[in-house]
């Protein structure tokens, strides 16, 4: 019993230090935003790495969730003669939700785990030390540039998985199901537009499900980062950083839509 | 090996000093001036490594720790940059304990000594031209072109074609060009130290003389200061003027290679076998 005890507490210690290391690490590499020198190049070639290379996978993502999406309701719709509301139903689902989720959990495992790879190699072969021996913070250079082009690069693939989702809802809605193509969009419009404004012009839907995969960017990159940059063991070690990033960035994203939802609604709430 | 082997290998090293010396304290013995200080320096991880090491690098000079492995002749390096800090005791650096160094201070120390990675430590992703050029970009003001006037001379000290290796990533080099490229880029910037970590570990013979001609050219032509750790005792020998011997977390002999092999321990003679 003693031993469990024992390693209860040992597991408990190991729990709350790495929670500190890694809201550490996010401080430092967000406080090396505004510090120089900056590493424009190391940004822009993250951005095209976490972005620009990740659009295949999030088009494809989008594409054939918004296409589900549509047939599935469809089958429920068709029931009471409501077919036609399909658009409100896979608008709804991929602004709110599914966009912002689907595009983080797929980045996440292509792009959390390829940081924390990365980082990783470069911790056991000593080349975050050859850094440091040349005078240059290793979080200056690999985190922060990764974790902003993160947050950079989130909404913008959301914006693209929320698009073709609908397009693709679109071309089932209209080829399978036989709604509209105008009346399919309508419904989407009005279902923005029920949910309501803020500040009067910016549909509440937008900033949900904006705020949702900017947050979600951070939790991506940072873990790669955390995770890269505290392994040992050489390349097993690798190995292993490599599945913790991936489980635990996707556990933080489902965790965190369910508490950024709630905070949501309630910040967002029509008074 | 029997001790009987074990004394004719013993002679035959005495011998091969004899026939050509090693650098000795020479010109450094006149001026010693400490440039690297460690005073009773103790640090454990799950064990303790080193329990009280005194040990002092004058300029100018190659100092060569031996040991067996796992005893902290790394973390020796390692905490002569301020990449570890002791439990206890001091380390001073060009006259200044570095123990109360701010993160920028250490950094700002670090740009004053190389290092030689034991697997060289290039950059990957890199290729060779910017592995050399990175600690340039990162510590001076040159413009591309005295940047690539730099990598070259440098490349040419280590003799390396720069035309041919510049745009080679680390992975299409040899274990030797490795080496030979990680030593360019930890003289970049013209160190006043330089720090080996195993730098002939896994090469062939004949690279191996390659590289210690290259640490005993960096201290003739350049003055650099030196601290060598590695297990080849005998390439040691050809380049250091000094040897430290560390045994169970503690120096155990400091002495020129003639005076290490003149004392009579059963340890040191079973560790020069």
């Amino acid at each position: 019993m003693e031993r469990v005890a024992a390693r209860f507490d040992g597991w408990l210690r190991g729990t709350a230090v790495g929670v500190l290391e890694y809201f550490t690490l996010a401080a430092r590499s967000l406080r090396f935003v505004f510090a120089r020198p900056f590493y424009w190049r190391d940004l822009l070639t993250q951005m095209d790495r976490i972005g620009f290379q990740s659009l295949p996978i999030v088009l494809l993502t989008g594409l054939f969730t918004g296409m589900v999406l549509a047939l599935q309701s469809s089958v429920e719709l068709s029931k009471f003669g409501a077919d036609v509301y399909v658009g409100n139903l896979v608008g709804a689902s991929m602004i709110r939700e599914l966009g912002p989720v689907l595009a983080s959990l797929m980045v996440a495992s292509r792009v959390g785990s390829a940081i924390a790879a990365e980082i990783g190699s470069m911790k056991v072969t000593e080349q975050l030390d050859a850094l440091q021996s040349f005078g240059t913070d290793p979080i200056k250079k690999l985190v922060t540039p990764r974790v902003l082009a993160g947050l950079l690069c989130l909404p913008l693939l959301t914006i693209v998985t929320d698009m073709v989702g609908i397009l693709g809802g679109m071309i089932v809605a209209v080829f399978e199901i036989g709604v509209a193509a105008d009346a399919y969009m309508q419904s989407i419009w009005s279902t923005i537009a029920m949910s309501g404004f803020v500040f009067g012009f910016f549909p509440r839907d937008f900033v949900s499900g904006l705020f949702k995969p900017f947050v979600f960017g951070g939790i991506i990159t940072l873990t790669g980062c955390y995770y890269g940059m505290t392994t040992s063991g050489g390349t097993e070690g690798v190995g292993l950083s490599t599945t913790r990033s991936v489980v635990t960035a996707s556990i933080l994203i489902l965790a965190s839509d369910y508490f950024i939802t709630q905070a949501l609604m309630a910040l967002l709430a029509e008074r | 090996m029997n001790p009987a082997e074990r004394t004719e290998h013993v002679d035959a090293i005495r011998e091969e000093l004899e026939r050509d010396p090693s650098p000795g304290i020479g010109r450094t013995g006149e001026r010693r001036e400490p440039v690297i200080a460690l005073r009773d320096v103790f640090l454990s991880f799950d064990h303790p490594i080193l329990e009280g090491v005194d040990l002092t690098v004058y300029r100018g000079e190659t100092l060569h720790i031996v040991g067996e492995s796992g005893t902290g002749k790394s973390t020796i390096l390692k905490l002569i940059l301020r990449l570890l800090q002791p439990d206890r005791g001091d380390v001073e650096v060009f006259g200044e304990r570095i123990a109360s160094y701010s993160f920028q201070q250490a950094l700002d120390l670090r740009r004053r000594i190389g290092m030689v990675f034991q697997n060289a430590a290039l950059f990957d992703s890199l290729n060779v031209y910017e592995n050399i050029a990175y600690p340039l970009r990162e510590n001076t003001a040159q413009d591309e072109d005295a940047i690539e006037e730099t990598v070259r001379q440098k490349l040419d000290f280590v003799d390396l074609d720069p035309d041919r290796v510049m745009p080679q990533l680390p992975s299409q080099l040899s274990g030797g060009m490795r080496k030979r490229v990680g030593i360019a880029r930890a003289i970049a910037t013209d160190p006043e130290v330089v720090l080996y970590d195993e730098p002939t570990a896994g090469l062939d013979p004949l690279t191996v003389g390659k590289v210690n001609s290259l640490i005993r050219k960096l201290q003739r032509e350049l003055g650099v200061t030196s601290v060598l750790v590695s297990h080849d005792i005998r390439a040691g020998f050809r380049v250091a003027n000094r040897v430290s011997l560390l045994r169970d977390g503690n120096i155990q002999f400091v002495g020129t290679p003639e005076e290490m092999v003149a004392v009579d321990d059963p340890y040191i003679n079973a560790f020069l076998s």
